[in-house]
């Protein structure tokens, strides 16, 4: 593939192909000195409009680990504060060699807007609130490690929390019912999307309905801006509702796994500490995060890169 | 394989029972070699190398009951020097989990062929240690290096044409060849 932009462009097979190629990254990553030459030569530009911790950090140290030169373009300090418009950044940074961009930005499409400008492949981090690919392949990667069954046939995913602003859930609804899994959305009315009723979802009020049937339960980080806006009467009121408290977590099935993508809000949505809670896939997450996006850098940059480059290069 | 449009041909080079002799031999050579097997580790390559390095492991233990040799497997495909040229899938997981640092390391393969396998795979030995030393055993030599490597343990040499596969399995040595018509 030339591009990981959003799951449905992935596809079925290509979920199944990254996960598969993820349990050989994972490998490399025990070995005493987990780094391989794989992707020597190649450069990887980390192109961050909107902040975030863990998945530049996991991009960047993925791609260390295949061996790429890693650019990182930080918005704050580079020309976009002089004015620079995204298409000027995106061609002056090709220019300079990058073979992939891994982006995030605030508006949803910018992944493919990019596409156009760069014959480099696009990655997307995060665009608006429209997908988050990469964090959708290292949750389903994080299920099959902890059911250990690669398909989730019967298994039953509860999302908690903001649908509406999210790109994790989007990602994550189509990758885990690509999967097999029923899906089922807790939140209250004002945090749905108004098309719903066109996802293959239920969706459900009551977080206390469906927990104890729940055997992988997702929260959603809920963002304090939305009380702001009206679409909750207060954090307290939220986290009293949709929140992990202590007695729900107790109803939990034993064999449930808890994920979350982080940054957690304690005290809004997780009520408990994930170290105290068994059934948390937390820390799991972080880690397989890095396994998976070395998958996706070699997919992209590696598997039939030139291949690729020779097809465009006939039927041009 | 198209057979369609090229006609091929197949001989048998080895016989099952010939390839258990080779493995057989190349068991006691290893262990002659290194005066006892009490240092040495097999690391099979995936994916064509791992039932070798079982079935050595098997007749080294025979040779020399007092101890098991211990011994793994290694996918080089994330070490080669044809990605981004032909499309690499990465194969099967490694699996070594014994210390290798001062270890005599004894690469196993089934065909030995240009040698761009075990540069690879002597590439991928040092993320996990420094050993004593590396050797190489492999059931077919084929010839075509293109690299400054030799085998150590040799089953059969077979002089091969550059288009022929080779196929190793218990059941024998079958190489095949395209015929032109």
């Amino acid at each position: 593939m030339k591009h990981l932009r959003s799951i449905g462009e992935l596809g079925r097979d290509g979920l199944e192909q990254l996960l598969e190629s993820a349990t050989h990254m994972a490998e490399i990553n025990r070995r005493p000195i987990p780094k391989v030459p794989a992707l020597r030569g190649k450069t990887v530009v980390s192109l961050f409009y909107e902040d975030s911790t863990r998945t530049r950090l996991s991009f960047e140290t993925a791609a260390k680990r295949l061996s790429a030169e890693t650019m990182t373009f930080s918005v704050s300090t580079s020309s976009v504060s002089k004015g620079e418009s995204l298409r000027d950044t995106i061609e002056t940074i090709s220019q300079m060699g990058a073979h992939c961009f891994v982006v995030r930005h605030k508006s949803s499409g910018v992944p493919w807007q990019i596409a156009q400008w760069t014959n480099a492949s696009i990655i997307n981090a995060g665009d608006g609130a429209h997908q988050h690919p990469t964090q959708a392949i290292v949750d389903c990667f994080t299920v099959r490690q902890a059911i250990d069954q690669p398909f989730f046939n019967g298994v039953n995913v509860t999302i908690v929390g903001d649908i509406k602003h999210s790109r994790v859930a989007r990602s994550n609804i189509e990758a885990f019912t690509m999967l097999g899994a029923r899906v089922t959305v807790v939140a209250p009315p004002t945090l749905l999307p108004s098309q719903i009723g066109h996802w293959p979802v239920t969706v459900v009020h009551s977080f206390d309905e469906v927990i104890a049937s729940t055997d992988v339960l997702y929260m959603l980080r809920l963002q304090s801006e939305r009380m702001d806006q009206g679409l909750i009467p207060s954090l307290s009121e939220y986290g009293s509702q949709f929140g992990l408290t202590m007695e729900r977590a107790q109803r939990l099935q034993s064999s449930a796994v808890v994920m979350h993508p982080g940054p957690m809000n304690r005290g809004v949505e997780m009520h408990v500490d994930p170290s105290d809670l068994p059934q948390s896939r937390i820390h799991q997450q972080v880690e397989n995060g890095i396994s998976v996006r070395m998958a996706v850098l070699f997919d992209v940059l590696a598997r039939d890169g030139e291949l690729q480059q020779l097809h465009e290069e006939v039927s041009a | 394989m198209n057979q369609e449009q090229k006609r091929s041909s197949n001989r048998m080079a080895l016989s099952g029972p010939d390839v258990q002799r080779a493995i057989s031999r190349i068991a006691h050579e290893i262990v002659e070699r290194n005066h006892g097997a009490h240092n040495v580790v097999l690391v099979g390559l995936q994916r064509g190398g791992t039932w070798i390095a079982d079935a050595l492991a098997e007749r080294i233990y025979a040779i020399e009951p007092e101890l098991t040799v211990p011994n793994g497997s290694l996918d080089v495909s994330m070490h080669r020097d044809d990605i981004g040229i032909r499309p690499i899938v990465p194969g099967a997981i490694s699996d070594i989990s014994f210390d290798i640092n001062g270890a005599i390391v004894v690469l196993v393969d089934d065909v030995l062929y240009t040698g761009r396998t075990v540069r690879a795979a002597l590439e991928a030995l040092n993320n996990f240690g420094r050993p004593q030393s590396v050797q190489l055993a492999v059931i077919v030599d084929r010839g075509h290096r293109e690299l400054p490597i030799r085998p150590d343990f040799v089953g059969k040499n077979l002089p091969t044409q550059m288009g022929d596969e080779v196929v190793v399995s218990d059941s024998g040595v079958v190489v095949t060849s395209e015929v032109s018509s």
